[in-house]
């Protein structure tokens, strides 16, 4: 099992280093396919791990691959830890990965850096997979950074495009805040218990006192709101959206994104130790879930939209780590990646058709030109609103009772957040599919074409997959499914009894409402047209006003000083002492150069005098 | 007959300051290096007499060393001094002021 473990995190890095070698040889469908091809091999190995690991007697095993860091006390190894958790993301990671990359040979078909676009993105393959399976901090924060790397590679993929440019120098610094945060948690962690392998911090974990425990969970937080999009580092996320769509759907929605929830989850044991940690997690993930969602609602860019509806969907996540439903966080966390990669994917596939337009105001009636889209997406609208018997009913409603049976106040506020989500993804759905075509002055008239095989197979396989992702988790077999694999993982799981099987449809009731509900208000209200309701205020278009407030707190203090700085420090002190020291060596060179006459007699009598001096001086010691 | 040390030392003192006088006074290059050479020899001379005083035979072989020495630079400064006068027609010291500050 330690080799085929190994395989699967190499695979895409083997890929990475052919396509990049051997790339300028070979011919743009060759390129695709290996890329798509190392991935898909990847995902089989990961298949072969997964029932390898059912078998297994401790289902944990760690594999040795050498010793990376040994430093007075540290010790690194590099070194893999399969268990339920990292084989669960394994498996998500590398299937979805393998759809995207099919997806993106049609989708960059004729690009002019299609070879780069794959080389990234296996590289990115490869990071997720080592930040997934490391058995300690050091080699996930490396697996964590490589993410954020090709992540900043592939937002500024149209780097000729400012407003592309600048996004990935955005997502790049938000991300960098938090990794401060990881990076001290780890310091914490290595000062108290001078170990950072997991399986070595979870054994000595309960030596930590309830400080260290808090602050420790505080940072990871740090870490994870910067990774996943969460308050209040969540910005970047819809800037992000300047990729292309694929790198949208796969790192931005299904995979590098959920790396901050993993991490959290993969620290559980140091999470029990901390109650108003967890609180402060449940609080920050049902407050992004809620934000984000009243700010989904008006957006007119289709992919902004589902940025927004990203980030709630990772504060659901976060919530329910914070409530310590790990099962259910990751639950969702799967079932998101299939739901939201096929509305990325769908979404990526009506721009395609309409040569780059992602306005919404700009779309609309396109169902009978896009014969596989629109069903697809249809799927998709209805699973991430929340319908039974889709995906998303099973595992949102996962999240929520558990929330429920933690805090009413949080559940609440996790309610409207569905009626939310399922009110601006039909609000999504009418604009684009349904209604009057406003297309054909994108499209000069033409009408749009559905896209090649390549990418609507990869929708068809992600439909299907909504459609029955919920059978990994269903209520009534919950310990025997899911929620049965994983929770040996997580070690502690919060003392909050299952609510009955009473309650438990009751609150599926409460669900299914508020998803008719929302779904209901869309349609009264935007089948009529695709201009903005007086009532909407800028207020949420302009996302709260989050990057004004940044700018005003951080971003012109900044300027202010820098300008300060600019004018007064560097003209007058810098530049001062600087010219300064010039000037008075020349000064000082100007009186000597004055001894230097040039008649040799003079230098002779100086060096009479100077050795009458040294005479008389010697003669006077003598005597 | 047996002149004393003494001697010796006021007339090396006096070559000295016969040179040394000729140096800071005079302008041809020439005349500077002869009394260059009056300065050396009176300082050979203090050598001489000390050795013989002393019977170190060390001070003769020092002599020898500035002799040698003293040779080799007469003839680089002499070479310097023609070249100068081919260029110049002058060997005064006054006029070669290009090299100062």
């Amino acid at each position: 099992m330690a080799h085929v473990a190994t395989l699967i995190l190499l695979m895409p890095l083997v890929g990475f280093g052919l396509v990049m070698l051997l790339g300028a040889f070979m011919r743009e469908r060759q390129i695709g396919y290996l890329a798509t091809g190392v991935v898909a091999v990847s995902f089989v190995l990961s298949v072969i791990t997964f029932i390898l690991l059912l078998h297994h007697a401790t289902r944990e095993v760690t594999v040795n691959l050498f010793s990376w860091i040994g430093v007075g006390t540290l010790h690194v190894p590099a070194a893999l830890l399969v268990d339920p958790l990292s084989i669960t993301m394994c498996l998500f990671v590398t299937g979805i990965s393998a759809l995207i990359h099919l997806y993106s040979i049609g989708y960059m078909h004729e690009e002019k850096d299609f070879k780069k676009f794959f080389i990234y993105l296996n590289l990115f393959v490869f990071s997720m997979l080592l930040l997934v399976l490391a058995n300690n901090l050091v080699l996930t924060f490396v697996g964590w950074e490589g993410v954020g790397l090709c992540s900043y590679w592939l937002v500024s993929f149209y780097y000729e495009r400012d407003s592309a440019a600048s996004a990935g120098k955005k997502a790049f610094i938000y991300n960098r805040v938090g990794d401060v945060g990881m990076l001290i948690a780890m310091f914490l962690l290595f000062s108290r218990l001078h170990t950072l392998t997991y399986l070595a911090i979870f054994a000595k974990a309960g030596t930590l006192t309830p400080t260290v425990a808090t602050l420790v969970v505080l940072a990871l937080l740090l870490g994870a709101t910067g990774k996943s999009a969460q308050i209040p580092l969540f910005n970047w996320l819809p800037d992000a959206m300047e990729g292309p769509t694929p790198v949208s759907a796969l790192i931005h929605a299904a995979t590098m994104v959920t790396a901050g929830v993993y991490l959290l989850c993969r620290m559980s044991p140091v999470l029990a130790l901390s109650v108003p940690g967890r609180t402060t997690i449940a609080i920050v993930g049902g407050a992004t879930a809620f934000v984000a969602a009243t700010i989904a609602c008006s957006q007119k860019d289709i992919k902004k939209v589902l940025a927004f509806s990203t980030i709630s969907q990772i504060g659901y996540m976060v919530l329910a780590v914070g409530v310590g439903a790990y099962s259910a966080a990751i639950f969702l966390m799967i079932s998101h990646a299939f739901f939201k990669a096929l509305l990325f994917l769908g979404s990526g596939s009506v721009i395609h058709s309409l040569n780059g337009e992602q306005d919404l105001r700009k779309m609309g009636g396109l169902a009978k030109f896009l014969p596989l889209t629109f069903p697809t997406f249809l799927i998709g609208w209805l699973t991430i609103s929340g319908v039974p018997p889709f995906a998303a009913f099973w595992s949102k409603g996962d999240v929520l009772a558990n929330v429920f049976e933690y805090s009413k106040l949080l559940w609440i506020l996790g309610v409207l957040t569905a009626l939310l989500t399922a009110y601006y993804m039909s609000r999504l759905f009418v604009l684009t599919f349904r209604g009057t075509e406003r297309f054909r002055e994108v499209t000069q008239g033409h009408d749009p074409h559905e896209s090649p095989w390549v990418m609507t197979a990869p929708l068809v396989v992600l439909a299907a997959l909504s459609v029955v992702g919920g059978v990994l988790d269903l209520p009534w077999v919950h310990r025997d499914s899911l929620a049965g694999f994983l929770d040996p993982t997580f070690g502690f799981i919060p003392a909050i009894g299952h609510a009955s099987g009473l309650a438990q449809t009751g609150l599926a009731v409460v669900d299914v409402a508020v998803a008719a509900l929302g779904i209901l208000a869309a349609f009264s209200i935007w089948r009529a047209g695709a201009e903005q309701p007086r009532y909407e205020s800028s207020f949420l278009e302009n996302v709260w006003h989050w990057d004004d407030f940044y700018d005003a707190t951080i971003g012109r203090p900044l300027t202010v000083a820098s300008q300060f700085g600019d004018d007064v420090v560097e003209p007058n002190i810098i530049d001062g002492a600087v010219e300064g020291l010039a000037r008075s060596v020349v000064r000082s060179a100007d009186g000597l150069r004055k001894v230097q006459s040039g008649f040799v007699r003079q230098y002779a009598l100086a060096t009479a005098l100077g050795l009458a001096v040294i005479v008389v001086y010697l003669v006077a010691r003598a005597g | 007959m047996n002149v004393p040390a003494a001697w010796y030392l006021v007339l090396a003192a006096l070559l000295f300051g016969v040179g040394a006088f000729g140096l800071l006074t005079k302008r041809s290059a020439l005349i500077m290096f002869m009394c260059v050479e009056l300065m050396l020899n009176a300082v050979n001379l203090t050598f001489v007499t000390f050795a013989r005083t002393l019977s170190d035979v060390g001070g003769q072989a020092t002599v020898f060393f500035v002799m040698v020495v003293a040779a080799a630079e007469v003839t680089v400064g002499l070479g310097i001094v023609v070249a100068v006068f081919r260029r110049r027609s002058s060997t005064s010291v006054d006029e070669l002021s290009e090299m100062k500050g």
